[in-house]
């Protein structure tokens, strides 16, 4: 089991670094339009073929993920912060704040999340910026739900009673019991909110919302390939799609594995 | 507690959450650097002068403070005014009207599909546990959910209307026919290949989890029992298990319009469908406020709504969950 998650991490990471790595490599020329090589399939040369304006597809493709996975990471990093401050303050600060904070998360959660980043996005004016605010701000509820739930269960759990009894200090608990048990979940936890991130920056460029047409970005390239595909030219939608489905199927891989590796009791739940 | 108590208390929670959006909407609103007189204009904003510009800031309220505004903007809500849309010239309320009407047949067929087909795959995976099928479903469950549903729109598009050209490329009816000539058979065989695609996310969850549920039915004691007493394959499973795993399954079904509506907004921006999904993409890439506000409060109503049935259909059906409340008040 352990070897079979370690293989399956090394798998995982080793996907997720490939297309950073490529889009550092590849320059920047393929993204200026070469007239001469329009709407070539694939080939050598150009692996997964032009466009229209003979913009190299594995270059934009490439250089459109490096993208995604940086939004992904912003957007984990602060939606986690703000769960877990929030998880905490709920589970901790009495019942008023528990109860503002729970109606808080519903209140998130009864607006559809994609309305929302259109919302959002949109208050921001667009662009980039729009973007990652919309997506790093949205992506907390269900972790801080988890942890709130996670915490209150352990407020009353056997083995912190008997702590308490014995005379430990809070911060004794705190740190010996609570954060061992809260930090994988918490973890895993970001880490499950990379595919979501990243899918929901594919559709938001999609959308519309955010980048110039010249940048190079999932939503934007399959968002174009719409327009030529009545004309038989699938490989505009076909690779760049089927990388961005990779690299969310390998976050999610890596996340669950890694949940495997830390804490193979709960896997069987 | 009592039926009536727990009605009302619903439809406090409705309000509140109601005003919480309405509130959160429009502070977001206001911040947008976009300015809603140039998005009303559009093109022709060159031809508008100083003053005029000043005159419809002034007819507007623009220049009021902004407390004052929300109290307009939210008064008139309450009496059921939506205000204008910019971009259909048209009162947001029947726009949102005539674009759900459209949109709820997609919705619905697409929920149907979704919850009938994850059920029946849920419950094979869980029967035939461990060999190839449920291998098979669970593998095809974890990637549908890591695909991107407007890709997975795209490849059925261009498997279904270029290389093998069934179904029409898109939009609501044919071309060239005025809208009173098209005939619900137009209507239906322009919906197939949406639905369809619509119904592809919502089945992964619904799939999963009742696979969970029937695994942990099938190691519970009284199928045992009943194995011993030599029942078994679908009879067994469907004396003892159905029951047990089909409340959570509608009540989850239920409580998955937020994602419905979100698939939608996508799936009809890929076919063109000319529903509720397609006027929330319009309204918030050209800047139409009234309208994208007006779609942000209905979708929060309609997920609302979701839930709410999940829980009644949770409380009405399983009368433990009634002696638990009784327990909680």
């Amino acid at each position: 089991m352990k070897r079979n998650s370690l293989l399956r991490i090394f798998i995982a990471i080793t996907l997720l670094v490939m297309p950073l790595l490529l889009a550092a490599m590849l320059s920047s020329k393929g993204l200026l339009s070469q007239l001469e090589a329009r709407n070539v399939s694939p080939s050598w040369s150009h692996p997964f073929g032009t466009d229209w304006l003979g913009r190299d597809m594995l270059t934009r493709t490439m250089k459109g993920l490096a993208l995604s996975i940086g939004v992904g990471t912003i957007a984990s990093i602060t939606s986690a912060i703000i769960a877990g401050c929030l998880g905490l303050m709920a589970a901790t600060l009495g019942k008023t704040a528990d109860r503002i904070i729970t109606w808080l998360i519903d209140c998130f959660l009864s607006v559809p999340h994609l309305v929302l980043l259109l919302l959002i996005a949109f208050s921001i004016g667009g662009g980039i910026k729009g973007v990652i605010i919309a997506i790093a701000f949205t992506h907390w509820p269900s972790l801080a739900r988890l942890l709130r739930a996670e915490i209150l269960a352990m407020k009353s759990a056997q083995f912190v009673l008997v702590s308490k009894q014995l005379g430990k200090s809070s911060w004794w608990i705190a740190t010996r019991h609570l954060l061992p048990h809260l930090l994988p979940q918490f973890i895993v936890g970001a880490l499950l909110m990379f595919p979501h991130a990243i899918l929901h920056e594919a559709a938001l460029t999609f959308l519309g919302m955010g980048l110039s047409p010249h940048q190079p970005a999932i939503g934007i390239i399959l968002s174009e390939s719409m327009k030529f595909i009545s004309a038989g030219m699938c490989w505009l939608a076909l690779f760049p799609g089927l990388c961005l489905f990779f690299v969310v199927r390998s976050f999610d891989m890596l996340a669950r594995s890694l949940y495997a590796f830390i804490d193979p009791n709960r896997l069987r739940h | 507690m009592r039926f009536t108590t727990l009605l009302f208390r619903q439809l406090l929670k409705l309000i509140l959450l109601l005003a919480c959006v309405s509130s959160v909407t429009f502070v977001l609103m206001s911040k947008s650097p976009i300015d809603p007189i140039q998005a009303y204009i559009g093109a022709d904003i060159l031809r508008v002068g100083e003053e005029q510009r000043v005159a419809i800031a002034e007819h507007w309220g623009l220049n009021d403070p902004p407390l004052q505004r929300f109290t307009a903007w939210f008064s008139s809500i309450v009496q059921g005014d939506l205000g204008t849309s910019m971009i259909y010239r048209q009162p947001v309320i029947d726009i949102i009207q005539e674009k759900f009407q459209s949109s709820i047949s997609l919705l619905l067929i697409a929920w149907l599909l979704s919850g009938i087909i994850g059920f029946a795959a849920g419950i094979a995976a869980a029967m035939k546990r461990g060999t190839w099928l449920d291998r098979i479903i669970q593998w095809y469950c974890y990637a549908l959910s890591s695909t991107p549903t407007f890709w997975a729109a795209l490849l059925l598009l261009l498997i279904f209307t270029v290389w093998l050209p069934i179904f029409p490329v898109g939009l609501g009816a044919p071309v060239g026919v005025t809208t009173d000539q098209v005939t619900w058979l137009d209507r239906a065989y322009h919906m197939v290949l949406p639905a369809v695609t619509l119904s592809l996310t919502g089945i992964s969850g619904i799939a999963l989890h009742t696979r969970e549920k029937m695994i942990e039915v099938l190691a519970s004691d009284y199928i045992l029992f009943a194995r011993a007493k030599g029942e078994e394959g679908m009879r067994l499973v469907s004396r003892h298990g159905l029951r047990n795993i089909l409340l959570p399954a509608i009540t989850l079904q239920f409580a998955s319009f937020s994602e419905l509506f979100g698939g939608a907004v996508l799936i009809e921006q890929v076919f063109s469908y000319p529903g509720l999904g397609q006027a929330t993409v319009e309204a918030s890439t050209k800047g139409d406020v009234p309208l994208l506000m007006g779609i942000v409060l209905f979708s929060a109503v309609f997920v609302f709504v979701g839930n709410s049935i999940a829980e009644w259909t949770y409380r009405i059906v399983d009368p433990r969950i009634k002696e638990g409340y009784k327990l909680e008040a």
